[in-house]
């Protein structure tokens, strides 16, 4: 055995003296892209993830038209609507909007006005033909009313971006391209987040109830909570299955995120798994009567900081776990 | 002498420099039926590892708390029943191996090695043809995207683009965020598998772990279909863990087996042989009595 093992422990040394670094470093870690550049990643046979627009956006395209869930931001509308011609020569008939922030809906206007619903029946009836002359833009009610005001007052959008189809209850579902889509309505970011559902394609589009780049963004001001974002996850799980054939317990059905690489249900599971851990462990903090200032110097994150956490930018950790703290404690 | 000593030493590192540097008849092809020998690193791979040995990992904080919340329960949730090991410790688990070429039709280039391991059946596919490895963007899977080439008679091969696995079977993470680079050696009969992984989230250090075959050409592997089921009731979304300070195992296994409670904690410094004289300084726990302890 010694005899066998000098050599292999002899090549391996030299091999590792060669080359102890991981060579594909520069390929891992956040992949949110920011080279001005919009990515495509095929997901389904008519589906596609475009990454590098703000927000991932998810593209649907068949014979009827394209369908967009979500728009990026309204500097990337361009590179967008360039992206989305190279994968189909139809007019765009629908934008599902998941949620009002700008990295979601910045595109709305512009890539709306290049497309048109299809009208007629009891599509639009009551609004006039010009209707048909964009885009449908669907999504649950309190993000139009957010992104538009009561008449005499400065809205926050300009009017060709809002809604032109707001639901309020729990889901909304259309046929669309040969495949059923279903909306859902799931609240967790804020109030008004929706997941959309691929039925044939067995693809779900979370919004920002799920992302891979940073820990969830809880906006306690427009109605998120940190157990609106669990139900959510725990949603998604339900609504994924993986594949059992030789890519074992993987694939199926694929989910693309509010922002980051493209998933399926073992990533939802890693997630779900961390929010609802950092969950249980705020809730016994504030159970035991810690103030926010004890939780933060707790480090109940600790563990998934490599992955998640960051002390700059829009949302940091601090800002999570006063998110969740507040939510939890239903101070805010 | 010391002219013959250093001819010697020249002689031997050229002979090196040649095995090492002459890719085309000196690759030594991987491919058969092989099985593993479980007497290597048995405690560890046949019962499991115990909770909170963490010996040996150069792990970071992050991830020894990740271990220390663990519950052996998350594995009953159906949602984890089925994963198959990730194609880092794949070569550890139940391994019954083969290991075969992909050729293209027309030019009988290599294509790639494929791998194909008994428990839960993963195929790893290892490119040789040089292309490029996936966008940051693109789906990660349990087994990655692995590219090979030879190193002399060792081949090669870099894999990314994994899903978050595990180092250890109690809770020791690897992010998804690792590289991973395995060096199958083969000598005849012999099949030694290297896996050195690059871990940003959670290592200090690479860790490099080896594991043994030998060939088995009258395997036969059996399918592994996997279906889930409801073990246990649980409301909706739990997830088994423990708070953090609450885990009450953490103390039997350094107690069970004389090591001092903070080498038990691991991290980069426990990998190495110097350790054994500070552990000689550190305090162990009082040792339990009882025939079933006796270690």
């Amino acid at each position: 055995m010694r005899v066998l093992l000098q050599p292999v422990a002899f090549a391996l040394a030299a091999l590792l003296a060669a080359g102890a670094v991981p060579p594909l470093a520069q390929t891992q870690g956040n992949p949110d892209v920011a080279d001005g550049v919009v990515h495509v990643q095929p997901v389904a046979a008519n589906i596609y993830m475009l990454v590098g627009a703000g927000a991932n956006v998810t593209v649907q395209v068949g014979n009827t038209g394209v369908l967009l869930v979500d728009t990026g931001l309204s500097t990337m509308s361009d590179k967008v609507l360039a992206v989305v011609h190279t994968l189909s020569d139809k007019p765009i008939r629908y934008i599902i909007d998941t949620t009002d922030d700008p990295d979601h809906i910045g595109g709305n206007e512009s890539i709306a006005k290049t497309g048109s619903t299809i009208t007629g029946g009891n599509v639009v009836g009551d609004i006039g033909a010009s209707a048909g002359d964009t885009a449908a833009i669907v999504s649950f009610q309190t993000v139009l009313d957010r992104m538009s005001a009561p008449t005499g007052k400065q809205p926050p959008s300009p009017q060709g971006a809002w809604p032109t189809d707001a639901y309020e209850n729990p889901q909304k579902s259309f046929w669309f391209n040969g495949d059923s889509i279903r909306i859902f309505h799931q609240p967790g970011h804020t109030d008004g987040d929706s997941m959309v559902y691929f039925r044939r394609a067995d693809v779900v589009s979370s919004g920002d109830i799920f992302r891979t780049d940073s820990y969830p963004v809880i906006d306690l001001d427009r109605g998120g909570s940190i157990q609106g974002i669990i139900d959510g996850l725990n949603h998604l799980l339900d609504l994924t299955i993986p594949a059992d054939d030789k890519s074992k317990d993987e694939g199926g059905t694929m989910v693309i995120p509010g922002h980051g690489r493209l998933c399926d249900q073992a990533d939802v599971v890693v997630y779900q798994e961390m929010v609802t851990i950092i969950r249980d462990r705020v809730q016994d903090m504030v159970n035991r009567g810690l103030t926010l200032e004890q939780v933060r110097a707790a480090r109940p994150t600790q563990d998934y900081d490599p992955l998640y956490g960051t002390n700059t930018g829009p949302w940091t950790t601090d800002m999570f776990v006063e998110a969740v703290y507040r939510s939890l404690s239903a101070k805010h | 002498m010391a002219n013959a000593q250093g001819l010697k030493v020249l002689g031997l590192s050229l002979l090196l420099v040649v095995l090492l540097s002459h890719p085309v008849f000196a690759q030594t092809d991987p491919s058969g039926e092989w099985e593993n020998r479980f007497h290597e690193d048995e405690p560890e791979r046949v019962p499991g590892p115990e909770i909170g040995d963490y010996l040996g990992l150069p792990i970071n904080d992050a991830a020894r708390l990740r271990g220390d919340s663990w519950v052996a329960t998350l594995l009953e949730l159906p949602e984890n029943q089925c994963r198959p090991h990730p194609s880092d410790y794949a070569w550890r688990g139940p391994a019954l191996l083969r290991i075969w070429k992909e050729a293209d039709p027309e030019t009988q280039r290599l294509i790639a090695y494929h791998t194909h391991i008994s428990w839960q059946s993963p195929e790893q596919t290892i490119y040789m043809d040089g292309r490029p490895h996936p966008p940051a963007y693109a789906a990660h899977t349990w087994q990655g995207f692995s590219t090979g080439k030879w190193q002399g008679d060792v081949l090669e091969v870099t894999t990314d683009h994994l899903k978050e696995g595990w180092i250890r079977r109690n809770g020791i993470p690897r992010s998804d965020r690792a590289t991973v680079n395995t060096y199958l050696m083969r000598h005849g009969d012999s099949l030694t598998v290297a896996v050195v992984i690059f871990d940003p989230a959670y290592l200090t250090e690479p860790f490099i772990r080896t594991t043994d075959f030998v060939s088995a050409p009258q395997q036969a592997i059996a399918p592994y279909p996997c279906e889930s089921v409801d073990e246990v009731n649980r409301p909706p979304g739990a997830v088994p863990n423990h708070l953090p300070g609450t885990n009450p195992f953490l103390n039997e296994f350094p107690a069970a087996y004389g090591i001092p409670p903070e080498a038990a904690r691991g991290g980069a410094e426990t990998m190495y042989p110097e350790y054994r004289v500070k552990l000689k300084t550190m305090k162990t726990l009082p040792r339990p009595t009882g025939k079933h302890i006796d270690r």
